[in-house]
């Protein structure tokens, strides 16, 4: 048995669901952001493992891989900003306690 | 192949760690260890470029940036991460959703499934990603200047209601006290 694409997408679809779970039972809002970055690094392992395995020289997998890793920065940047903004003007960075949309 | 397996059993290994870990800082780390193993995964796919890009962002700036956030706020709130209530179903979705796409998977790999791993030299990638993905790429540098720029102010803002604490309308009680190791928190942020 050899190395091939199914062993990789079996590896990202389990990462994914790892992340999603992560996501749905964790409470604290830096873990949920934690998970996220697991279900990214999913999605990034699946785009670039079909990329490769697609048996010609094409590297759009890998510049897709490129973007996702920058928002994905961007995106905890901004999100742990937020988390500190909640966490001064509440007090708690519990998910369950933040349940109003206005400030 | 056994390269393979070792990473991805890392991987799932560190990222089991990170969502039922009790202590969020060994999820921190756990994280860390997850993106290890993932840039060794990238490796084994022949892409080099995107490992080192993955090692450095996620093992440095996005990990840095969680512990400084895991820092600021205060650590005790991570604790008591026993929600009994959701876990179940969360761990069923999960479950549920990990099935779908493995039948997914293993149905199409009857149709299309390669043994050949092709590698993309620097100088196509660098091509491609300059020359064929030049707007997108100047568009993720706005995007980045537009976060850098949003999470300042997020983080700068309302200093005033700071110091006056809820008005939001919630009953007083279940905002626990702030502690002094928050405050000198919120100085350091701001001093910085």
């Amino acid at each position: 048995m050899t190395l091939q694409l199914l062993h990789f997408q079996l590896l990202s679809a389990a990462l994914f669901c790892i992340g999603l779970y992560g996501v749905l039972a964790r409470r604290s809002a830096v873990l949920v952001l934690m998970s996220i970055e697991l279900m990214l690094n999913a999605v990034n392992v699946y785009v670039v493992a079909v990329a490769a395995f697609r048996g010609f020289e094409s590297s759009t997998g890998q510049v897709i891989a490129v973007f996702v890793i920058t928002i994905a920065a961007a995106e905890v940047g901004l999100a742990l900003a937020i988390v500190m903004r909640l966490f001064r003007s509440r007090g708690t960075v519990n998910m369950d306690e933040i349940d109003v949309m206005r400030g | 192949m056994l390269l393979f397996f070792a990473a991805a059993a890392v991987t799932l290994f560190a990222a089991f760690g990170v969502v039922t870990s009790r202590n969020i800082v060994h999820a921190a780390l756990f994280l860390l260890a997850a993106m290890g193993a993932v840039a060794g995964v990238f490796v084994l796919l022949y892409a080099e470029f995107l490992a080192l890009v993955q090692l450095l962002i996620y093992g440095g700036a996005v990990i840095i940036v969680i512990l400084f956030a895991l820092m600021l706020t205060r650590a005790s709130e991570h604790l008591g991460e026993s929600d009994t209530r959701r876990r179940p179903f969360a761990a069923l979705a999960a479950a549920a959703l990990f099935g779908v796409m493995a039948a997914a998977f293993v149905a199409d790999s009857a149709w299309f499934n390669s043994t050949t791993r092709v590698s993309v030299p620097f100088r196509t990638l660098a091509e491609d990603l300059f020359v064929v993905w030049a707007v997108p790429f100047e568009i993720a540098s706005l995007v980045l200047l537009v976060a850098l720029v949003g999470a300042v102010v997020i983080g700068r803002a309302g200093r005033e209601e700071d110091e006056t604490f809820p008005e939001t309308g919630e009953p007083d009680g279940d905002e626990p006290a702030r502690t002094p190791r928050s405050r000198r928190g919120e100085r350091r942020r701001r001093g910085a």
